[in-house]
């Protein structure tokens, strides 16, 4: 189980924060970012993304979406 | 909807903003006032003159554009699958930040839509707005870095998500039921400017028109001004600038081709050449905007798609806009208002002691 990062709830930028955050500080090379806006989910994934890592798998996840993000 | 929206590309963000600026210098054209084809600051408070929280006779208008930016943002969250009714994430305190926002605006005299629109339009008093719009986002910056959140949101009834939209569906009729009167300045409730910028305006179904066309475009795209410097500044990400500036220069070509670029600093329309007001006017709104997490814009675009907390934030503005005006708080071209100063120096105290104590709890 990768580790999990919950912003859901979190308005802008904070979703963004928290998985950068995920990404330079975190010890496993895949975890999950938590959202449940759109928007949220579209930053995360942009922002991770210009960090070099890989979006492997975005899910829906009651509300909102589980973005699994493995680092580059 | 996990399809790939288009809007939030890199190219989709930078033709909302240049759909943008040239619906902004058209309306002018059209009707509304200079350097002011759309001004969410300026709009919101001519709502807040039209409804009578204040009583300033040149800036009473019921902006059909206001109405437009949240139904138009609101069609496209339904069809689009967005609409999430949300609320809980600190409402008084964003009410509190939309009122210092208002009242830091208007000691500029416009949002920062206007600011890049006056740029746009050759008025030279816009390059300090904007410095102090970024060195107010700046500050904003670093409240971010160290913490500074306002706290979940919790999903709630439809009902709740729907107040704004109907709000402003309210404002709409009013105005149907009540419309402006030549020569008069009150129609039933509702009241018209006959001068200055509230008796400038193009007509209701064109405003209505625009604001529904860009409240939908900016939805799906997400534009926000004060997120575009603050992504820039905070992590170096360009994608909502790259729209901002989109927006700055087809204004300022629109313009050109409209004849409607005069380039200097004295005698611009609805502006002052106070440079250090300017600067920290617009530096109190863009902390306020930055800590409540989105330009007035984006506010509305929000309230429409179900976000109650960017309601209470969007209120905030309307009456702080009564306030700025009853309390000789706004600026005109004259200068800052009488107590303008005092206002901009608690705003900010306001902003920091919020920056201050609302810190993430190991979230």
């Amino acid at each position: 189980m990768a580790a999990t990062v919950d912003a859901r709830g979190l308005s802008c930028p904070q979703p963004v924060l928290l998985a950068l955050d995920a990404i330079k500080t975190g010890k496993d090379k895949e975890f999950i970012v938590l959202v449940d806006t759109d928007t949220s989910r579209e930053n995360v994934m942009r922002a991770a993304e210009s960090q070099g890592c890989r979006i492997k798998e975005v899910s829906s996840q009651g509300e909102g979406y589980s973005i699994l993000i493995t680092k580059g | 909807m996990q399809g790939k929206n288009l809007f939030a590309t890199r190219g989709g963000i930078i033709g909302v903003g240049a759909v943008i600026g040239i619906l902004a210098a058209l309306l002018q054209k059209l009707g509304n006032p200079g350097n002011m084809g759309i001004c969410v600051a300026c709009f919101e408070r001519d709502i807040a003159g039209s409804v009578g929280l204040h009583r300033a006779d040149v800036v009473q208008y019921m902006r059909p554009e206001i109405i437009g930016f949240v139904i138009g943002s609101m069609i496209a969250a339904y069809i689009f699958k967005e609409f999430r009714a949300r609320v809980g994430s600190a409402p008084i305190v964003r009410f509190v930040l939309g009122a210092f926002a208002m009242i830091g605006a208007l000691v500029f005299l416009g949002c920062p839509w206007r600011a890049v629109l006056r740029l746009a339009g050759g008025d030279g008093n816009a390059i300090l707005g904007l410095l102090g719009l970024t060195f107010g986002i700046w500050i904003g910056t670093l409240f971010l870095k160290n913490g500074y959140n306002l706290g979940r949101t919790q999903a709630t009834h439809t009902t709740v998500g729907w107040m704004m939209p109907l709000i402003m569906l309210g404002f709409l009729a009013l105005m149907l039921v009540f419309p402006q009167v030549e020569g008069q300045e009150k129609s039933g409730v509702l009241f018209y400017s006959l001068k200055g910028p509230g008796a400038m305006h193009a007509t209701l179904l064109i405003s209505l028109i625009v604001g529904l066309g860009i409240g939908f475009i900016a939805q799906r795209s997400r534009f926000c001004t004060m997120g575009a410097i603050r992504d820039t500044v905070l992590f170096g990400q360009i994608h909502l600038m790259t729209g901002f500036i989109s927006l700055i220069v087809f204004a300022f070509l629109t313009n050109l081709i409209l004849g409607q670029f005069k380039p200097g600093f004295a005698d611009q329309p609805v502006a002052h050449t106070m440079h250090i007001w300017n600067f920290a006017g617009m530096a109190l709104a863009g902390l306020a905007f930055a800590l409540a997490g989105g330009c007035p814009g984006r506010q509305l675009f929000l309230a429409g798609e179900g976000d109650g907390d960017a309601a209470v934030f969007v209120m905030g503005m309307i009456v702080g806009a009564g306030f700025a005006h009853n309390f000789g708080l706004a600026s005109s071209p004259k200068g800052v208002g009488p107590y303008g100063i005092a206002a901009v120096v608690v705003g900010l105290l306001v902003c920091l002691f919020i920056g201050f104590t609302m810190k993430r709890k190991n979230a």
